[in-house]
């Protein structure tokens, strides 16, 4: 008789056991860094997001209700298909609860897709496109760090009411860049500036000058760069080289602080530069960006800040609702605003769009800067509520009424 | 003031000018590309790689050493030439014997190891480097301000053709080594250390890289994938020009140069391609390109 109370006790207790496990899935919390670990986004991504998303387990002890926080990483190689497929793999077979950074916008919407079929949670740090929050929208997908609606605004914005009121786009030729300029086309109209042309150039192209000439040629006061990385990198050069800037001045859309340290100060001095984040703001992200300098011996990018965010907030809601399925935690992400060192009451929209505030920057002089990494002067923070797109504006089906 | 095609004369003469320059890299590594398959048989995908390494060699003289550009010109050559004859004499020289397929995959692989390498230890977004004091500044040439260092790697880069097509056609080692090219084992047979050509002759095509990067590192940014943007044109232009050819290789790196400038100004999106239209139109035409000659 007490042989079957003690077993039946034991078998309670078990049943109870597995109960409280199920809500969490494999009995082990998985996190999927997908970045570029070796192609041109790899500094403002690749090994710096996997140390990001680490810090944030990091803070955690390791573990969340009791289950052990794991984080693997893969290299998405900037392809849209290698991205899926290793989404769907890590899903079915590794059983990976929530995908981060993804940067680049094709790799992005392909994650998306993935993640929504799968009713797991995305949160994108990395990618610019503003499709991401419309179009392709869905109940999965968090986007975080900035976007090319954001970017415009604030350094569009800015520069037409510094006197830069004609502009001419050099425009990388795909997607993201076209995007990119019709959104600042759009802010610098809106603003009484006027644009007077543009020239679209390849993606990798090594040399500018031939294009910039052509904008030189435009008399425009404002060249708008609407490219990214190296790209970017090599306009600007150019740009100096060939004396535009005496004449004429560059604003740099898309803009990383990885790209700043590359280019030096001599040659990006008094460019404007829209962020979501940066690591001398405050003594929160200071004390952070310590912490990611003794691991990786580089200052941390708004994408990897962004990297840490998006695994601490999910880690909250996991700990909040014992849950990591899509569902529970897309659910109480969006009734908890987020604060953490990224930034405060971060609230998330029904559009996937985290609204926090974005910050204008100006680069130094090299006189200015007390040495590497200290790069830019904040000139305005713009409200969360005035920095992204209006909700009343978004395509999004999930947005109410639409 | 005049205009052609509605795009004005002065403009035009810049641009020209601009794909000379352009033009006159593309002739430099397709110069050394091409000499390394006129005897080697070698189709050289590190070449990419070496120019990459060129460019670098003059950023760590610089940071770590002070050394200025005009040493790291004379420098980067000769180091990145001794690690191009490392690579002959341990790996390339088992594969002779073998398709060309081989070699290619090779030195293929042997440009991943290289930029994985210097990926790992630089990032890729690549570090500044500076023009040196003498050729700063720009010069008003009338119809557009033309940086100085851009006129000198016309010139530069031109007079290293030169000297390379005057070393191999006009001078007794050319001789020697043309002849090694057309039937090796009769030039070993006069007594004429083969193998020790080809060793020698795969190092000048690799300094010939690095020299190429050295004078790319203060237009562009110095960085790892620098060499993998670049090279693809670089085939197709020793594929236009016929391969193992020099003078064809000299001509049409400078000819493309101005033809893509070209296009950047009339329909800039089509830039990237123009290269391979033209290389696939050469081919159905003349498929030995447009300076070879059939085997």
């Amino acid at each position: 008789m007490k042989k079957t109370y003690l077993a039946a006790a034991a078998l309670l207790l078990a049943s109870g056991a597995a109960l409280a496990q199920s809500k969490i899935s494999g009995d082990v919390v998985k996190i999927g860094v997908l970045t570029d670990m070796s192609g041109l986004y790899s500094d403002i991504g690749g090994q710096g997001s996997v140390v990001a998303a680490q810090l944030a387990v990091e803070d955690f002890g390791g573990k969340v209700k009791g289950k052990k926080i794991e984080v693997v990483a893969a290299d998405h190689q900037n392809k849209a298909d290698v991205a899926s497929s290793k989404v769907r793999e890590w899903i079915d077979r590794e059983g990976v609860d929530m995908v981060t950074d993804a940067l680049n916008s094709a790799v992005a919407l392909a994650t998306a897709k993935v993640i929504a079929e799968k009713k797991k949670v995305l949160i994108d740090t990395g990618a610019a496109s503003t499709r991401l929050t419309n179009e392709e929208c869905t109940p999965y997908t968090i986007h975080h760090t900035y976007d090319t609606y954001a970017l415009a605004n604030g350094t569009g914005k800015a520069v037409v009411k510094q006197g830069g009121d004609t502009w001419f786009f050099l425009t990388a030729d795909y997607a993201f860049g076209h995007s990119l300029e019709k959104d600042t086309s759009d802010v610098v109209k809106a603003a009484g500036g006027k644009v007077l042309g543009s020239v679209r150039h390849p993606l990798n192209a090594s040399d500018f000058s031939s294009f910039l000439l052509q904008a030189q040629a435009s008399k425009a006061k404002i060249i708008g760069l609407a490219n990214a990385g190296g790209d970017t990198i090599n306009s600007i050069k150019a740009a100096n080289e060939f004396g535009l800037t005496k004449h004429q001045t560059l604003a740099g859309l898309l803009v990383f602080i990885t790209d700043v340290h590359s280019l030096g100060l001599q040659a990006t001095q008094g460019m404007y530069v829209t962020e979501g984040w940066y690591w001398d703001l405050n003594d929160d992200t200071r004390k952070w960006a310590k912490r990611f300098y003794e691991k990786t011996k580089k200052m941390p990018s708004s994408n990897h800040a962004g990297v840490y965010s998006a695994v601490t907030m999910y880690l909250k809601a996991v700990n909040a609702t014992a849950a990591d399925d899509g569902d529970s935690v897309m659910n109480w992400l969006r009734k908890n605003p987020e604060t953490d060192m990224f930034g405060k009451n971060m609230v998330l929209r029904s559009d996937g769009r985290l609204i926090h505030d974005m910050y204008l920057f100006q680069v130094k002089k090299p006189s200015e800067s007390k040495g590497p990494w200290d790069y830019y002067n904040l000139r305005h923070t713009i409200p969360g509520d005035q920095a992204f797109q209006p909700l009343s504006a978004s395509r999004c089906p999930l947005v109410k009424g639409k | 003031m005049n205009e052609i095609f509605g795009i004005p004369a002065q403009a035009l003469l810049g641009q020209l000018l601009l794909g000379l320059v352009n033009g006159s890299f593309y002739a430099i590594l397709s110069l050394g590309l091409a000499v390394i398959f006129g005897l080697l048989n070698i189709v050289n995908f590190a070449h990419g790689a070496l120019y990459m390494m060129g460019a670098y060699v003059a950023w760590l003289g610089l940071e770590l050493f002070g050394l200025n550009y005009w040493w790291a010109l004379l420098l980067a050559p000769l180091i990145i030439g001794l690690f191009g004859v490392l690579i002959e004499r341990a790996l390339l020289r088992w594969l002779y014997k073998l398709d060309h397929l081989y070699g290619l995959l090779l030195t293929f692989g042997v440009a991943l190891v290289i930029e994985g390498t210097y990926r790992y230890f630089f990032g890729v977004s690549g570090q500044p480097y500076p023009v040196p004091d003498l050729l700063a500044g720009a010069t008003d040439i009338g119809f557009m301000v033309l940086p100085n260092y851009r006129a000198w790697v016309v010139v530069a880069s031109l007079a290293v053709c030169l000297a390379t097509w005057l070393m191999i056609e006009r001078t007794r080692l050319g001789a020697t080594l043309r002849a090694a090219t057309e039937n090796p084992k009769l030039v070993q047979a006069f007594g004429i250390n083969v193998p020790l050509l080809v060793t020698v002759t795969y190092g000048f095509g690799v300094a010939l890289a690095a020299f190429a990067g050295v004078l790319a590192a203060p237009i562009i940014q110095v960085n790892p994938l620098m060499g993998s943007n670049l090279i693809i044109v670089v085939f197709a232009v020793v594929v236009i020009g016929g391969m193992g050819s020099i003078l064809g290789s000299i001509f049409t790196g400078l000819a493309l140069g101005v033809i893509e400038g070209l296009t950047k100004v009339f329909y800039p999106e089509a830039s990237a391609t123009v290269v391979f239209v033209i290389m696939a139109l050469v081919l159905l035409v003349r498929p030995a390109g447009l300076f070879g000659r059939e085997k």
